[in-house]
């Protein structure tokens, strides 16, 4: 190879332009040497060096928020850089803060190697952020595989419990099942897209804008259609929607709680992002039958996952149906995108809601779990406001902005949705979704009717069966409360944030 | 002088809010107490001032002490505006003085836990001064919803018998309602092209350029059955009896007295100057259903209720029958008669609240068939129950009675024979009424009620008890000896709003 092509492609390939995912590879990388490296009493704090290598990201990244590269298309197409990625790269950096914070808490009750945690998700997360500013079908396969590929060892890392083993094998075989229909359904397009016979074929069909300038040309291809079908059900199998959400509870059930977490917020929230851009730019020119199976999709979500959550005993199957009922909102938000240009505020705006309340109640969990992590049932919160008014009231206001009760960040969320719905036409949906949230106040509420009105009746002749209440830390003690009251502030006084999902 | 250096309304709304939040955040129980009286009374001193200048203050199409401040979405149209017009008065001077016997009922009561007892109330009473406050249709939304949160929690905790199941049907019933008035409202903003939640610039726009029918007609459907939800509608209204019969009595008194007429002041203010048509277009409906639901058939099943709590609940659900006739009747005079009697109502059936908790603590017992002669030993208790029963009846003198009054003459107009029903119904609540005085307080003592009184003897009513009725009852009898006080600034509110956009009467009763 002579000089000038390297030259030439080094001066493409902007690495500038992913320093946060680069920064995160290289933590990830240094957590594992300084196992090797520190002496044994010395491990305590790699997970601290892990929060705050997350941390000085998200800060670098804020700080850089206007990058040069907003706008850009980088390593030839594979990437496109824009404000809506840099929010999103901002929101799994979040989480993952959040999920290491949860995992402080989780892990101390086990027998596990505990570096290795820490070294997926850093791995998992800057997947997702590449995930979600994917401008190739390449890029976006290879970023999903290894967000997927991270979850299936993250959900059965506690490999002492059947259940969390059974989950992961459950996620393996579902989810090896989605990525062959995605892949299937990209290797259509290409196949069609690279046809020299129709008119706009292209020889870079993984190219999003190459691939959207074909779907135009020829708006009503069956094989296209059908490419489109496949590849949105690989995506619903990421968000958890009906009919490929049949592993949530399970997995949910058996993962451990910040997996569980994890998976809630930033797998779900990875889906989205990948949907917004696919549905909304890409096969654009489809709309006439995306929107259809998105609303098909959306109806049937929010029905079953409110239905499926009513009867739930296990907090952790209670919250993976509730999410799913969640996935049934934002699609509903999708479905208005495509024509209403506040829907994608609406939808982050939900996200980043959905992200405070859910880490409020899984952080909760956390701390109300014992030693076996899959058996979290409803029972366990009896009484929970008398011995632990602190995390009572985080959970309170954590579902209660789940469930969308005014004043709380969730109603707002649900409200952007609402209103970006009714402008897109969505009228029978968005009666739907009402009902949906009508019913789901009665899961919520049941919820904090344990925790709150109920006392614990202990058996008479046996020993008390719940676990013990994992004292609150200074750290996740600040961690859950900033969450809640960022929960209470965001419902009041949306500020900058409102001004610039508005703006749109 | 009118002018105050600070907001009176705002100021009204952050006080108890920002009490709430020190409580939460870990204000000792002697501070919290101690504050709590400054709290419920910054609002009533706020409405009193707001009250008293109100007629001298310049106004913008109605509204006085317009004020309006940026939460980050005005992109949307969504700012928190406030200021008050004739018909949002009366009633921020209702919550206002309610929240206060409230706040001083619940401070003497010693509650289980009273700091947290008195931080949910101050939630509901900050959430109570902006519903009333507000301009903007949203907050006014959300101000609702931030004063409802509170009632599930504090009749889930704090509730008397079957708390945990009627909180539960409480809030199933009222998210069910405000999800539906929230689908109207959304609906109102998108359709009505303005861009915008603020009132005054709907009212303007829709001037303009009004709604087409079929979309009133829907718009006013789906925002008559939400708010006929969240003001126990029949047959709608299972959830008011049980949840206020379990509900601690300042949650009730606040809930029944003021948070209820949400759903009324919401079809007056909005519905009414908005949809005209559509309103209009469901009044038969709405008067029949009213009139044989709420009115006679609840009518007929509070005189059949032996328990006292359970009984008041009940009278107040047919209370609101009147007010959706009121409604129904349109005009001026109609809507007019509901928001006096909005307020009259407020005041009467927080007294009795009060006083059935006063009573239960002499007897504890809240069912009627167990108590009698009561009045022997505790004479004043009996004059405020009896002075309460006669207001909540309509007797001139009392602000109840011009509600009414004003009503049934709307009603006549409207549909002889509903006005005839109507009618017919007073006397039903005369029955109910003087009844359970009666039980309660004349004639023989029961055994059971002797073996409590034995054990402890009654006491009157002390001044703790006496302060906050009296607060109620010196309202319900100003309203009634001068309710011009109220009615001058209300006329100047519903006027315009009746004479402005064309009607249309449709042709046939439809039901």
């Amino acid at each position: 190879m002579n000089l000038e092509v390297v030259k030439l492609a080094a001066a493409d390939n902007q690495w500038g332009a992913i320093f946060p995912e680069l920064m995160l590879a290289c933590i990830a990388l240094a957590l594992l040497a300084l196992e090797i490296v520190l002496p044994k009493k010395l491990h305590a704090y790699i997970p601290d060096f892990a929060l705050s290598g997350l941390v000085g990201t998200l800060a670098g990244l804020l700080f850089n928020f206007r990058s040069a590269a907003l706008g850009h298309d980088t390593f030839n197409g594979l990437l496109h850089h824009s404000e809506a990625g840099q929010v999103m790269r901002a929101f799994f950096l979040l989480v993952a803060i959040l999920v290491c914070v949860l995992a402080r808490v989780s892990l101390a009750k086990q027998k596990m190697p505990r570096i290795e945690f820490y070294h997926l998700v850093l791995i998992v997360t800057g997947a997702m952020m590449l995930l979600a500013q994917s401008n190739h079908f390449v890029m976006l396969f290879v970023a999903l595989e290894t967000v997927t590929i991270g979850f299936y060892i993250l959900v059965s890392y506690f490999r002492t419990s059947t259940a969390s083993l059974e989950a992961g094998l459950k996620y393996l075989v579902m989810g090896a099942l989605s990525s062959g229909l995605l892949l299937f359904g990209i290797v259509l397009l290409y196949g069609v897209a690279g046809n020299p016979d129709l008119p706009a074929h292209t020889a870079s069909a993984m190219n999003f804008k190459a691939l959207a300038q074909f779907l135009a040309a020829n708006p009503h291809h069956f094989l296209a259609s059908a490419g489109i079908v496949l590849v949105l059900a690989g995506v619903a199998f990421k968000i958890g929607a009906f009919p490929f959400q049949i592993w949530v509870p399970d997995v949910y059930q058996g993962a451990p709680t910040p997996v569980t977490a994890f998976l809630a917020v930033g797998s779900k929230a990875a889906g989205f992002a990948v949907l917004l851009i696919l549905a909304r730019d890409v096969f654009a020119a489809y709309a006439w039958l995306v929107t259809p199976v998105l609303i098909a999709m959306a109806a049937a979500t929010i029905i079953f996952g409110n239905l499926a959550a009513l009867t739930q005993h296990n907090v952790k199957r209670l919250i993976g149906l509730s999410g799913v009922s969640h996935a049934g909102f934002l699609l509903l938000g999708v479905v208005a995108a495509a024509t209403v240009p506040m829907a994608q505020g609406a939808i982050y705006f939900y996200l980043f809601a959905y992200l405070i309340a859910s880490f409020a109640v899984f952080g909760v969990m956390t701390h109300v779990a014992g030693a076996n992590d899959s058996d979290q049932d409803l029972d366990h919160y009896a009484g929970l406001a008398k011995e632990s008014p602190f995390l009572a009231a985080v959970l309170a206001i954590g579902l209660g902005s789940l469930a969308g009760i005014p004043p709380l960040a969730g109603f707002m969320g649900k409200l952007f949705i609402f209103i970006s719905a009714f402008q897109g036409g969505a009228r029978w949906l968005l009666a739907l979704a009402a009902a949906g949230v009508v019913i789901s106040i009665y899961y919520y509420f049941g919820w904090i009717k344990a925790a709150f009105f109920e006392q614990w009746m202990p058996p008479a002749d046996t020993a008390d069966p719940r676990p013990a209440r994992t004292p609150v830390s200074f750290v996740s003690g600040l961690t859950l409360g900033s969450l809640a009251l960022a929960s209470v502030l965001l419902g009041f006084y949306q500020g900058p944030l409102g001004q610039w999902l508005t703006m749109k | 002088m009118s002018q105050l250096p600070f907001d009176p309304l705002l100021l009204s709304i952050a006080a108890p809010l920002a009490l709430a939040l020190a409580i939460a955040l870990g204000l000792p129980k002697r501070w919290s107490v101690l504050l709590a009286y400054g709290a419920f009374a910054i609002p009533v001193l706020m409405a009193l001032h707001v009250w008293f200048y109100f007629g001298d203050v310049a106004k913008d199409h109605g509204y006085a002490f317009l004020t309006r401040y940026s939460t980050g979405l005005d992109g949307l149209g969504i700012g928190l505006k406030l200021g008050l017009n004739g018909i949002s008065l009366p009633l921020f001077v209702l919550a206002a003085l309610v929240g206060l016997a409230a706040g001083l009922y619940a401070i003497q009561s010693g509650a289980e836990r009273l700091k947290i007892y008195l931080m949910l109330l101050l939630i509901m009473q900050g959430g109570l001064m902006g519903v009333f406050a507000s301009v903007d249709v949203f907050f006014f939304y959300f101000f609702h919803e931030l004063a409802l949160i509170p009632t599930f929690i504090m009749v889930g905790v704090w509730g008397g018998r079957d708390r945990s199941y009627a909180a539960m049907k409480l809030t199933i019933y009222l998210t069910l309602g405000a999800m539906v008035s929230l689908l109207g409202l959304i609906m109102l903003y998108v359709k009505s092209g303005a861009q915008t939640f603020d009132l005054i610039a709907l009212r303007d726009h829709l001037a303009a350029h009004p709604l087409g029918a079929t979309l009133q007609h829907n718009i006013a459907g789906l925002l008559l059955f939400g708010l006929g939800v969240l003001v126990s509608l029949w047959p709608l209204h299972t959830w008011a009896p049980l949840g206020y019969g379990a509900a601690p009595s300042s949650a009730a008194m606040l809930h029944a007295g003021v948070l209820k007429k949400f759903g009324l002041y919401g079809l007056v203010q909005i519905a009414l100057p908005l949809l005209p048509d559509g309103l209009a277009h469901w009044s038969h409906p709405l008067a029949w259903l009213a009139v044989i639901g709420n009115v006679l058939v609840v009518g007929l099943i509070t005189i059949a209720q032996r328990d006292l709590k359970q009984m008041i609940g009940y009278s107040s659900v047919m209370h609101m029958g009147y007010a959706f006739l009121g409604i129904a009747a349109g005009g001026i005079i109609g809507p007019g008669g509901v928001v006096l009697l909005m307020v009259a109502h407020g005041l009467s059936v927080a007294l009795l609240f009060l006083l059935a908790t006063a009573i239960y603590h002499r007897t504890q017992t809240f069912a009627m068939d167990e108590m009698g002669g009561l009045a022997q030993k505790t004479p004043v208790l009996a004059a405020f129950f009896v002075a309460a029963t006669l207001a909540s009846i309509g007797l001139p003198g009392f602000a109840n009675f011009w509600g009414e009054l004003a009503i049934f003459v709307a009603l006549w107009k409207f549909s002889p024979l509903i006005t005839a029903l109507a009618v017919a119904g007073v006397v039903l609540s005369a029955v109910y009424g003087l009844r359970s005085a009666a039980r309660v307080f004349f004639g023989p003592s029961t055994e059971a009620l002797a073996k409590v009184t034995a054990a402890h003897p009654p006491a009157d009513l002390s001044w703790q008890e006496k302060i906050p009725a009296l607060i109620l009852l010196a309202a319900l009898l100003f309203v009634g000896f001068w309710p011009k006080s109220l009615t001058g600034p209300i006329n100047a509110a519903l006027t315009p709003a009746a004479a402005a956009p064309a009607r249309v009467v449709p042709s046939a009763p439809s039901l």
